[in-house]
C-alpha cells in the first residue's frame, strides 16, 4: 500500500510547513525586539517610565579596570582565563546619608577606589587616602571584588575585599580610616576567590563570612607549576577552589567551620547569595558555579544541606556566573536568577530564573525555571545582574551585562573553544592544549538587558530603547539610589574598560518607599532582614543582602516601586534575631530608617 | 546473523517469521546501547537537559513513525528505529525550549517518508533534522558539545560496547574508517593551523561523536550498499569534515554527514539505475 498523490502532496506541504517553523518563530521574536530601537529620553519616559543616562565621567568617576598579566604560560589564552576582577560594591562607609561606591581593580599594582559620594552630584576618589585603594601589590595578588558588613557592629561598614591572592578584612575607624585587620582575623593566605558574602548564618547577631573559591587555592596563578589548572570539565568540573565559610566569634575573630557545617564543594565558584527561602528565619545560602551545576543549601543555623538536586536547582550543569534574589511575581517569594552562556549556533544554555513551584514550601520547597516563560532567558554571555524596580511602578526588572572577550570583531574564538571544551578531562584541564586566542573576539561587543517586568508574568528588554547602549564586556552589576531621588541607579562594571553610571529618570507619577534598617538585636547591618511591603492589595519582599549578582553588592536600603495612586497598608519587617516589626503607616517617597526595636 | 535495524529502518514486525524459540532480536541491540549510552550518562553525570525533555524527542518520533507508517504501509511499524532517532535528538539537542525537541524529531522521521528517490530516502533521519534545525534556528538550540563527566572510563566503556555492537552489525569497518581518517586530518589540521594535536582530537572524545559513529554514519538504509562504497563514504565525510573544520563550522561533522551521505546515496541511485537500462537494454 502506498498513499494517494494527493496525500503525498499534503505530508509535503505539512513537512516544508515545519521546516518554516523556526523562521516564522523567528519573525515574531524581531517583531518583539523592535519595540526595543533607540529612544528619545522623553520617548522611553513616555513609553517605559524611566531612561538611563550614563554619567560616570560627568560626576567624577573616571574608574577604568585593568586586567591581570598571569603567568606567561598563559599568555595565548590569557584575554579569557584573565577575565574577571572588576567589581562594584555599594555602600555608605562614612554614614553621610549618601551610597558611595568602591571599584575592584585587577592589575598588578593598580589601585582599587572607593567614590564618596559629595551629595552635589559628583563623587571623589578616596580610597588612597582611606588606606584600601593600593591592595594589588606584586606577590599578594589582584582583587576581585569586595562586600561590605559591620562585622563587628560599631556602626560603619567593614571591608572584606576577595583576591586572587591573599584576602583582606579592613576595619572601618568611623569613616575616616580603614585598618587591616585580615591576620588577626584569621584568613586564609591565599585564595583565588570570585565571590563572598557577608550574612548571619547562626542569628547571634554577628556577620559570619562566605568565601568561594574558583582556581584552586593551590595555585599562585602568576607562578605556576603546571599548566593543568583548568577546569576538568566544562560542565561536571569539581576542581576548582574550596569553600570557606568564617564563623564570626566577635572581637575580629572568626573560625573556619564550612566542612563541618555541611558545606564541602570544589565546584567553580562566581556568585552567591543568602536569603530565607523557607521562611525558618534562617538565611539559606545559594552558590551560582561555572562548569556545573548551582548549589542550593538550606541552613537550619546550625548546619548546612546540600539541596540542590531535591529543589530543581542543581540538576541540569551550567555556566553559573551571577545569583540573585527577586519577588518578580510580587507573591511574597524569592525567585532566584543564574546567568549563564548563549551563543547563537554554539552553546544554548539560557539563564535561569528559578521560581518557587505553587504548593511547595518549606523542606519540601521545589523549583522551576520559568527563564523562557517570562522571557529573561537569552543575554549572551550573561555576567552580572540585579533584580530592581528601576521605574517604581511596583515590579521588579532585571538588569543584566554580558560580554565575555571584545577583541577583532570579525574574527571569533568560539570555534577553538568549543572544540576543547568537548574534550576529555586530560585535554580540557591542561591549559597549553588551548589554541592560543590571537586577538579574536569570544562573544564580545553584546548588547545588554535591561528586561521590564510588565506585571503580567513577562519581561520584555527595553536596554536600547531606556539608554542602556553599551557594548563593553560587562561584569558586575549594581543598584543603589546614588542622588537621593527615590529611584535605583544602574553601576556597571566592565573587564579592561571604564565604569558606567547609569543615572536613572523615572517618570513623576510612580511612587516609592525606602527603608534603611539598622540592627539592635541583630547584625547592625541588619542584613538578612526582610520587608514584606502591602499596598493596594499588592505585595512584595526583599531582604538586605551582604553581596549578591556578580562580584557585586547593592546598597543596603531596599526601595520599592509602588506604581500610581498607591495606598500603603503596612510594612512587616522581619528582623534577623527572630523578631516581628510591622509598620503601620510608614511614609511614602521617603527614606524610613527603622532602628530594631528592643 | 541479521542485521541491526539502524535508525531510518523502517520495518514491521509482520515482516518477520516468528522464531521457533526464544532469542534475542537484533533490532533491539541499537535501541538498548543508545538507551544504555543515555542511562549511564545520566546517572553518573546528569547529561539530559531534563527527562521531559527527552521524552518528548521520543515520544513524537515513535507517534510520527505510527502514524505515517500507517498511512504510507497501512500497518504499525516496529519502532526501534524511531526510537533511536528519537533519543539521538533526545541527546544530542540542547535547547532550554521544548518545541525544538519536538520538532527536530518530526522533522526527522518525516524526511524518511517526504525525502525519496527511486523509494529510498537518502538522509540519516536525526542528522537531517539535527542539521537543518541548526541552520533555521541556531539562536534557539546547539547540540550536545560536552564530554561524559571528567575521566576516561565512560568513554573506553562505550567505544568499547559501540564497537562489539558494531561489528557484529558488520559495519565496523564504517566506523573504523571514519575514525582513522578524522585522526589523520586532525594532524593534518595541526600541521596546518599550529595548534595543539590535542585540541584537535578533543572533538572525538566527546559523546556527540559516539553517536555520530556509531549510529549515525553507519546507519544501513542511509548508506551505500558496497562494503568498499561504505569506506570511501566515511572518509569523504572526514574530507569534507576536515576542510569545514578548517573553515572553523563548530558542527562539522553533522553538516559534513548532511551533504555526503544524500550525495553517495544519489550516486548509488544512479549507478544502480544505469545498469538497470542496460541489463534491460541486453535482455531487449
Amino acid at each position: 500500500m502506498t498513499p494517494s498523490r494527493s496525500v503525498r502532496i499534503v505530508l509535503l506541504l505539512l513537512f516544508v510547513a515545519l521546516l518554516a517553523i523556526p523562521l516564522v518563530l523567528k519573525r515574531l521574536e524581531a517583531q518583539r525586539a523592535a519595540g526595543n530601537s533607540k529612544l528619545e529620553a522623553s520617548q522611553a519616559l513616555t513609553r517605559h517610565g524611566f531612561h538611563l543616562q550614563e554619567v560616570a565621567q560627568a560626576s567624577g568617576i573616571n574608574f577604568v579596570h585593568q586586567a591581570p598579566r598571569l603567568d606567561q604560560q598563559l599568555d595565548h589564552i590569557m584575554p579569557q582565563v584573565a577575565s574577571m576582577g572588576a567589581g562594584a560594591s555599594v555602600v555608605d562607609f562614612d554614614r553621610d546619608g549618601w551610597q558611595d561606591i568602591y571599584f575592584t581593580n585587577s592589575g598588578e599594582g593598580s589601585k582599587n577606589c572607593l567614590y564618596r559620594n559629595i551629595g552635589d552630584g559628583t563623587f571623589k576618589e578616596v580610597a588612597g587616602e582611606l588606606g584600601i585603594a593600593d591592595v594589588n601589590q606584586e606577590g599578594t595578588g589582584v582583587s576581585m571584588g569586595a562586600v561590605w558588613g559591620d562585622y563587628d557592629n560599631d556602626g560603619f561598614e567593614d571591608l572584606f575585599l576577595y583576591k586572587w591572592g591573599r584576602p583582606e578584612l579592613f576595619h572601618n575607624e568611623g569613616g575616616r580610616h580603614f585598618t587591616r585587620v585580615a591576620e588577626q582575623a584569621g584568613l586564609p593566605a591565599w585564595v583565588n576567590a570570585n565571590t563572598a558574602i557577608w550574612f548571619d548564618y547562626d542569628g547571634d547577631g554577628l556577620l559570619d563570612l562566605f568565601i568561594g573559591g574558583y582556581y584552586s587555592e593551590t595555585l599562585d596563578l602568576w607562578h605556576l607549576q603546571t599548566t593543568k589548572i583548568m577546569p576538568e570539565s566544562f560542565e561536571y568540573a569539581k576542581n576548582g577552589g574550596r569553600k570557606y565559610l568564617f564563623h564570626n566569634l566577635g572581637a575580629g575573630n572568626f573560625e573556619e567551620v564550612s566542612a563541618k557545617l555541611g558545606i564541602d564543594s570544589r565546584r567553580w565558584a562566581l556568585a552567591a547569595a543568602a536569603a530565607d527561602l523557607r521562611g525558618t528565619g534562617r538565611q539559606d545560602l545559594f552558590i551560582a558555579n561555572d562548569y556545573g551545576v548551582s548549589e542550593l543549601y538550606f541552613n537550619d543555623g546550625k548546619q548546612f544541606h546540600d539541596v540542590g538536586e531535591q529543589t530543581g536547582v542543581g540538576f541540569a550543569p551550567k555556566s553559573g556566573m551571577t545569583a540573585a534574589f527577586g519577588d518578580v511575581l510580587n507573591q511574597g517569594r524569592y525567585a532566584i536568577y543564574v546567568s549563564n552562556i548563549s551563543e547563537d549556533g554554539v552553546l544554548i544554555q539560557g539563564n535561569n530564573l528559578w521560581v518557587p513551584q505553587e504548593g511547595t514550601s518549606g523542606d519540601g520547597l521545589r523549583y522551576e525555571n520559568l527563564a523562557r516563560a517570562l522571557g529573561v532567558e537569552m543575554g549572551g554571555w550573561s555576567w552580572g545582574m540585579q533584580f530592581g524596580d528601576l521605574n517604581n511602578d511596583g515590579t521588579l526588572d532585571v538588569y543584566l551585562t554580558n560580554g565575555y572577550v571584545s577583541a577583532d570583531r570579525n574574527k571569533s574564538y568560539w570555534y577553538d573553544f568549543s572544540k576543547v571544551a568537548g574534550g576529555n578531562s586530560t585535554i580540557i584541564g591542561d591549559a597549553k592544549n588551548w589554541p592560543a586566542m590571537e586577538g579574536r573576539s569570544l562573544s564580545g561587543y553584546q548588547q545588554k538587558r535591561v528586561w521590564l517586568n510588565d506585571g503580567a508574568g513577562k519581561f520584555n528588554d527595553v536596554a536600547q530603547a531606556v539608554g542602556a547602549t553599551d557594548t563593553y564586556d560587562g561584569r558586575s552589576v549594581a543598584l543603589a539610589d546614588l542622588w537621593n531621588r527615590g529611584v535605583l541607579d544602574v553601576i556597571v562594571t566592565s573587564q579592561r574598560g571604564p565604569v558606567l553610571i547609569y543615572k536613572n529618570t523615572v517618570g513623576p507619577d510612580n511612587n516609592w518607599i525606602d527603608f534603611e534598617l539598622e540592627g539592635t538585636a541583630s547584625n547592625r547591618s541588619a542584613l538578612g532582614a526582610e520587608v514584606k511591603l502591602f499596598w493596594n492589595g499588592r505585595q512584595q519582599v526583599q531582604t538586605v543582602s551582604g553581596g549578591s549578582g556578580f562580584c557585586a553588592q547593592n546598597q543596603r536600603r531596599l526601595h520599592f516601586g509602588l506604581g500610581k495612586n498607591a495606598q500603603i497598608e503596612k510594612a512587616v519587617i522581619r528582623w534577623p534575631s527572630g523578631k516581628t516589626q510591622t509598620l503601620q503607616d510608614p511614609l511614602m517617597s521617603q527614606i524610613n530608617k527603622i532602628k530594631e526595636p528592643a | 546473523m541479521s542485521q541491526s535495524p539502524g535508525e531510518s529502518a523502517i520495518t514491521s514486525p509482520l515482516d518477520v517469521p516468528r522464531p521457533r524459540r526464544i532469542r534475542f532480536d537484533n533490532r533491539y541491540v541499537a535501541p538498548l546501547f543508545i538507551t544504555c549510552i543515555l542511562l549511564v550518562g545520566h546517572l553518573s553525570y546528569g547529561i539530559l537537559e531534563s527527562y521531559e525533555k527527552t521524552a518528548l524527542a521520543i515520544g513524537a518520533a515513535l507517534v510520527t513513525e505510527l502514524i505515517l507508517g500507517r498511512i504510507f504501509f497501512g500497518k504499525w511499524l516496529h519502532l526501534a528505529s524511531a526510537y533511536i532517532t528519537g533519543i539521538s535528538v533526545g541527546i544530542l539537542v540542547r535547547s532550554p525550549a521544548y518545541w525544538p525537541y519536538a520538532l527536530c524529531s518530526v522533522i526527522s522521521i518525516m524526511s524518511k517518508y517526504v525525502l525519496r528517490v527511486k523509494g529510498r530516502h537518502i538522509w540519516n533521519p536525526s542528522n537531517f533534522g539535527i542539521a537543518v534545525l541548526l541552520f533555521l534556528a541556531p539562536e534557539t538550540l546547539a547540540i550536545l558539545s560536552i564530554q561524559w563527566g571528567n575521566n576516561l572510563l565512560p568513554i573506553v566503556v562505550i567505544w568499547t560496547l559501540g564497537s562489539i555492537i558494531i561489528w557484529r552489525a558488520r559495519r565496523f569497518h564504517i566506523s573504523a574508517t571514519y575514525v582513522v581518517s578524522f585522526f589523520l586530518f586532525a594532524f593534518l589540521r595541526t600541521w596546518i593551523t599550529g595548534d595543539p594535536w590535542q585540541a584537535e582530537v578533543a572533538p572525538i572524545t566527546g559523546p556527540m561523536y559516539q553517536l555520530f559513529v556509531f549510529f549515525m554514519i553507519t546507519d544501513p538504509k542511509t548508506t551505500v550498499r558496497s562494503r568498499k562504497g561504505q569506506c570511501v563514504v566515511a572518509f569523504c565525510v572526514a574530507v569534507v569534515e576536515f576542510f569545514l573544520r578548517l573553515d572553523q563550522v563548530v558542527y562539522a561533522p553533522i553538516f559534513a554527514l548532511f551533504f555526503v551521505g544524500p550525495a553517495a546515496m544519489l550516486i548509488e541511485i544512479w549507478l544502480d539505475s544505469r545498469r538497470e537500462k542496460s541489463a534491460a537494454t541486453r535482455t531487449a
